[in-house]
């Protein structure tokens, strides 16, 4: 510690304190207030706003949305991103592969909504298909889909695909750290006695790489709570691929709805404090064990 | 390291990762190869059909980046974008090395306390704040301009700059602080002569972060700044031209590789620092 005047700390302080206060804390209390009132703040309408997030048929399926990102999207980027990081710790040029399955997290989610639209470009089937997709689909006789308008499961499921291409390389990174830090005697010891890989990866691999496997799957889970980007210049919440925050964006800009939009903030803040407290509590058990 | 012994057939291994790889990129070079076509080529046949005469370079043209980047307005964009990027990643990290350092080394009532729901704040989505600091920024006059969303970037960047920050700070050996302090320096001098230059790692990784963060960002920018040509970064103008050109894919695909230029170039160039400083923000709201 260094000594100071009394006043001095609240200088250095006070700039960072003034801008969370007016940028976080006070709009935040703001949002829960006027998400019981209607759309331009004026009548109180209790929990009105709250009945229609949970009535209506679009919101509900944004809810149904989200779930859809949580069952898939979190899975396959966590396992995904642990058989590679398991796969590359094998070979020579790990870090070449690892940087180009980290390359999409370079990019804006606008610059890899193009890149996969492209993708799933769709023409009618006397057209020659110019969406690599498409094509090969051509290739084996079969008619071209247009992918992002199937509702309700294939257009959601090439979203996520986007979600999962972006984020697959960030949980390789992660979790191949926590692989490495595995003893290798352990994982030869279990070869000596006469395991085969996939029982090492079940009995040895999995439980000790447990704590970070939690970490990774609840940022991805809050990660998935708040995705916009992709759907908002992908499909625009179209054929039933709305979300959440993409909603929420329709009620406070397009309907200009400041009631409902509040309301829709603040169910996705409610949604996302469990994951935190889960992340919470993982890293406290974490420092408890060193 | 030693790398593990492999027990199972190794060329089905590496099979199965180039196979993978291969997935990983295929998206962005389809991207890349179709920007560079002609216009005619594109509508008429696959991006994959230039490698049946790679070394035909006829069928490559810079015409598409030139409309793009001229006609359609990507450059007043991309300069734009710097415009918003770099204010708002140096204010603050400014601000937060200034708050991080008075956390990690002074002695105040409520540091533990104040420090701790500073960092609390991370777990606020940006969608609660929107509407109060929107009609707060209206009444102010500064909606659709710069300065509105440099402001918005420093508040939201705020509390995990500082974090990030005052882990590092913090993590400073104490005697340091004690000799300086002996030989009567000031803590604004302890502060720019000590802690500024044994800090430049953790400022590199966050600096990388908060720039790919602006850079990238798409809610902040379209809520706080709109689409008008004058202030758009490329992030809102390229999701306006997927909506108005959705089938010229020669204009999206240059597009969209304008706006990735600049962040390849960074990943490329500085992947160490990169990767820390992603890795850091992955908690961001």
């Amino acid at each position: 510690m260094i000594h100071t005047k009394k006043i001095t700390p609240w200088l250095y302080i006070s700039p960072a304190v003034f801008l969370l206060f007016f940028f976080l804390v006070y709009p935040s209390i703001k949002t829960i207030y006027i998400s019981f009132f209607d759309y331009n703040s004026e009548k109180f309408i209790g929990l009105k706003n709250y009945f229609y997030c949970f009535t209506n048929e679009t919101m509900l399926i944004s809810f149904r949305n989200n779930a859809l990102w949580i069952a898939f999207f979190v899975p396959l980027t966590v396992f995904l991103g642990l058989i590679i990081a398991i796969l590359l710790d094998k070979v020579k040029y790990e870090s070449i592969v690892k940087s180009l399955i980290f390359m999409p997290m370079a990019i804006s989610f606008v610059g890899a909504g193009v890149i996969w639209k492209f993708v799933y470009a769709y023409r009618p089937i006397s057209a020659a298909q110019t969406g690599i997709l498409n094509a090969i689909r051509s290739f084996f006789q079969l008619e071209p889909l247009p992918w992002l308008i199937i509702r309700p499961w294939l257009n959601n499921f090439c979203l996520i695909m986007v979600g999962v291409w972006i984020w697959t390389g960030f949980c390789m990174v992660i979790l191949s750290a926590s692989y490495k830090g595995i003893p290798r005697e352990l994982l030869e010891a279990a070869r000596v006695d006469g395991a085969n890989e996939f029982r090492i990866f079940w009995k040895i691999i999995l439980p000790l790489m447990k704590p970070t496997l939690a970490v990774v799957a609840t940022t991805m889970t809050i990660n998935v709570l708040k995705v916009f980007d992709i759907v908002y210049v992908m499909t625009n919440g179209n054929f039933d691929t709305e979300v959440i925050a993409n909603r929420m964006y329709k009620e406070m800009f397009i309907f200009r709805n400041y009631g409902r939009a509040s309301s829709i903030a603040v169910l996705l803040l409610l949604f996302i404090i469990p994951m935190i407290l889960v992340n919470i509590r993982r890293f406290r058990e974490q420092e408890t064990i060193r | 390291m030693k790398k593990n012994t492999i027990s199972f057939s190794s060329s089905s291994l590496h099979l199965i990762i180039i196979i993978t790889a291969f997935i990983w990129v295929l998206p962005t070079v389809g991207l890349l190869i179709t920007s560079f076509r002609p216009p005619p080529d594109v509508a008429a046949s696959g991006w994959w059909t230039v490698f049946q005469h790679p070394f035909n370079f006829t069928c490559y043209s810079l015409e598409n980046y030139q409309r793009v980047i001229a006609k359609i307005g990507l450059g007043r964009a991309f300069m734009n974008t710097l415009f918003i990027t770099i204010p708002s990643t140096i204010i603050p990290i400014l601000i937060a090395s200034f708050a991080a350092y008075a956390f990690a080394w002074m002695e105040f009532p409520g540091r533990k306390l104040i420090f701790i729901f500073l960092v609390g704040l991370l777990v606020i989505p940006l969608q609660m704040t929107m509407i109060p600091v929107l009609r707060i920024f209206s009444n102010l006059g500064i909606v659709g301009t710069f300065p509105g969303i440099w402001l918005a970037h420093t508040g939201y960047g705020l509390p995990l700059v500082t974090y990030l920050l005052y882990t590092f700070i913090s993590g400073l050996p104490s005697e340091l602080f004690d000799s300086s302090s002996i030989d009567g320096a000031t803590p604004f001098q302890i502060f720019i002569k000590i802690v500024m230059p044994l800090s430049v790692p953790a400022i590199a990784s966050v600096t990388i972060f908060q720039f790919l963060w602006v850079w990238n960002d798409l809610l902040v920018a379209l809520v706080y700044l709109g689409g008008t040509p004058e202030v758009a970064s490329l992030t809102v103008s390229i999701s306006a031209l997927v909506g108005s050109y959705g089938q010229d894919w020669e204009l999206l695909t240059a597009a969209a590789f304008v706006s990735m230029i600049l962040p390849l170039a960074l990943f490329l160039g500085l992947q160490r620092y990169f990767v820390k400083g992603i890795l850091a923000g992955s908690v961001k709201g």
